[in-house]
């Protein structure tokens, strides 16, 4: 299967440049940061045949890229939607209203955590403190971060997203 | 009183850039560290009597001269960026605003170490920061402070940075040197030790970001002038990232003589608790560390006032006192409850323990199903005895300290938060009103507002 799948090249020249960041034996540490960017090339999830690539990329065994890309919590292992909401549920976002905003995102969109929407576009994930207690609650969204939420600031970046007007990266 | 030494330019229009850095006066201590010897860099770090600011508090100085150093074999720096702890978001907050300090504070302790290679483990979802860190490092090498002969002192020295992929574990030091190496991030059973057997089996030094940028300062004000600041083996400044039901949650830069009255009710500071409603308990060092009821929070058992320092803190050892750890301080208000917001932290040590070793693999997902039990009223008192016996029997019998830091907040909240649990098995109906909260609030009075 593999045939059918390949970095753009300008992915493969990024790929590089990150293997040339660990000494020339050492082309596994480039593992986490490849399957980054072929998560983000593949369709939002790791497919096996994906996994097989990278492992055929860095030279090392397919089992060597299954047991990482289970182990990390940002790495899909199953489709996702367009957009992945994903919402701290830690103690201090829960102090701040976090289960609120879960709830009603739930009910905004009809789904459960772990699940996506009928119209393939929101996947909603509860994920563990993301480093922004400060400034609770707060989800991530694609590359950045959306801090401070109400059900109004919610309502905004659905919009945002149905209109496909959000930033993801 | 709040003494600045590496947030003091953090508010300066365009300190992102290595121009505005630069004129602010940073670099210096580089082209000033260039002028010792690598030996002499370490005894002005020891002398400042920095410790690490990751969580444990080990003296950096002491660490730097644990490094072995055989002949022909690479060593390597790594900068701990994980930041996972709940509660803690200050490297972040360093990282964003001013990437500058941490690549400086990584030239100068990447000298004092013989290292030529330094790698910055950040963890995955800060997914925008690796774009201000690199930028910081290009415009740095183009400085001629990074790459082959820095500053024409023969010195090569190489940045780069990793990003993890979602795992609190990977803030371990020995699991991170497993993520670096593109592996699951399962922590090494120590000995050997990262300093003799680190990344590759290199020789490493690990350390927090804000333990790197305090380098900086130490350089310039001398290791002396920094160990003035402060009190007792608590010196220097510390970030605190405080989050909660306090007015103003965010990182504040502290020297550690302030007590933790004046750092909640100041304005200077948290600003208080919103609508007036009284402080019940707080989590000053991250999730991981025992959780304290006001009255100890604000007065040590002797009723002396309690200082924001790591001895002041944990005065009176877990009995009645708590951690600084890694700084992340947490407050809940006379609303909140103590079962629920352990329950939280069950839930995150359960999800991310890495599986290793029997007692956290499998008590931390008991500890948090018999939380949610007692939580959502089905419990009984023998739950109680049971979620202490648990915690009990993970803590000390496991690889790594994961097992420790989800055995304490557990034990801490049975600990002075009894009733609590009591009262949730007393009252099935009614779990959202007062958790029997006026036992512990009511002896708390509200501190007058600091001038
Ligand atoms: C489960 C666990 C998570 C940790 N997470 C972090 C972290 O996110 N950042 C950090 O700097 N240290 C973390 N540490 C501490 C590191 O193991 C190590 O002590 C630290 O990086 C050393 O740097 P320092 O001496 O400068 O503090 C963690 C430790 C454990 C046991
Ligand atoms: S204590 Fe937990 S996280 Fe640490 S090594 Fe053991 S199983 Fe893994
Ligand atoms: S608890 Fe939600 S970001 Fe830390």
């Amino acid at each position: 299967m593999s045939e059918t799948i390949a970095f753009k090249p300008e992915t493969l020249t990024q790929v590089h440049k990150i293997t040339a960041r660990y000494p020339a034996e050492r082309k596994k540490s480039a593992l986490i940061p490849v399957l980054h960017l072929a998560q983000k090339e593949f369709g939002g999830w790791l497919q096996v045949p994906v996994m097989d690539y990278v492992a055929e990329l860095l030279e090392i065994t397919p089992i060597e890229v299954y047991e990482v890309a289970t182990f990390y919590s940002m790495f899909n292992m199953k489709p996702v939607g367009k957009y992945v909401l994903e919402v701290c549920q830690t103690g201090p976002c829960m102090l701040k209203g976090s289960d609120e905003i879960i709830q009603y995102i739930k009910e905004k969109l009809n789904i459960n955590a772990g699940e996506t929407s009928a119209d393939g576009l929101f996947t909603l994930k509860t994920v563990e403190c993301l480093g922004a207690c400060g400034y609770a609650p707060m989800m991530q969204l694609g590359k950045f971060y959306h801090e401070h939420l109400t059900k109004e600031k919610v309502d905004e970046i659905l919009e945002l997203c149905r209109q496909g007007t959000l930033a993801l990266d | 009183m709040s003494k600045k030494l590496l947030l003091k330019d953090a508010h300066v229009e365009g300190i992102r850039t290595f121009e505005v850095y630069r004129k602010q006066g940073g670099y210096e201590a580089v082209e000033k560290a260039f002028k010792m010897t690598p030996d002499e860099i370490t005894e002005e770090v020891k002398t400042s009597g920095l410790r690490g600011r990751g969580g444990a508090g080990f003296p950096t100085g002491m660490k730097w001269s644990f490094l072995a150093k055989p002949e022909g074999v690479p060593r390597y720096l790594v900068v701990n960026a994980d930041e996972s702890e709940p509660g803690t978001f200050k490297d972040r907050y360093l990282m964003e605003h001013i990437p500058h300090l941490l690549i400086e504070g990584m030239i100068i302790s990447a000298f004092a170490l013989g290292a030529h290679t330094g790698y910055i483990y950040i963890r995955g979802e800060f997914a925008w920061i690796p774009d201000i860190l690199e930028q910081a490092i290009e415009e740095a090498k183009a400085a001629g402070f990074l790459g082959k002969n820095v500053l024409g002192t023969g010195f090569d020295l190489e940045i780069y940075v990793h990003r993890g992929a979602g795992a609190y574990i990977c803030g371990e030091e020995t699991a991170l040197l497993e993520s670096l190496e593109g592996k699951r991030g399962n922590p090494r059973l120590k000995p050997p030790f990262p300093a003799v057997k680190g990344l590759w089996e290199s020789p490493t030094v690990v350390n927090n970001v804000e333990t790197i940028a305090a380098v900086v300062p130490i350089i310039n004000i001398t290791g002396a002038e920094y160990a003035k600041i402060g009190v007792g083996r608590s010196t220097g400044t510390k970030l605190i990232s405080a989050c909660g039901n306090i007015n103003k949650p965010g990182v504040y830069e502290i020297d550690m003589t302030i007590t933790v009255e004046e750092f909640i009710y100041s304005d200077e500071y948290c600003g208080g608790i919103p609508n007036g409603k009284r402080l019940k308990a707080c989590i000053p060092g991250g999730s991981s560390v025992p959780i304290v009821p006001a009255n100890l929070l604000l007065k040590t058992i002797n009723g002396e006032p309690r200082y924001m320092n790591y001895e002041s803190l944990s005065d009176g050892g877990f009995a009645t006192g708590t951690m600084m750890g890694s700084g992340g301080f947490i407050v809940l208000d006379e609303d909140q409850s103590v079962v629920k917001h352990t329950m939280t932290l069950a839930h995150f040590y359960a999800h991310e323990s890495c599986g290793q070793c029997t007692p956290c693999r499998e008590g931390t997902p008991w500890l948090y199903k018999i939380l949610k039990k007692i939580h959502s009223g089905q419990g009984t008192l023998n739950d109680i005895d049971l979620l202490w016996d648990v915690q009990r029997k993970i803590e000390g019998n496991t690889i790594c300290p994961l097992g420790d830091a989800a055995a304490w907040p557990v034990a801490a909240a049975i600990r002075h938060f009894r009733d609590e649990f009591e009262w949730y098995i007393d009252n099935p109906e009614s779990q959202t009103r007062n958790y029997g909260l006026a036992h512990y609030a009511d002896p708390i009075p509200v501190p007058a507002k600091a001038e």
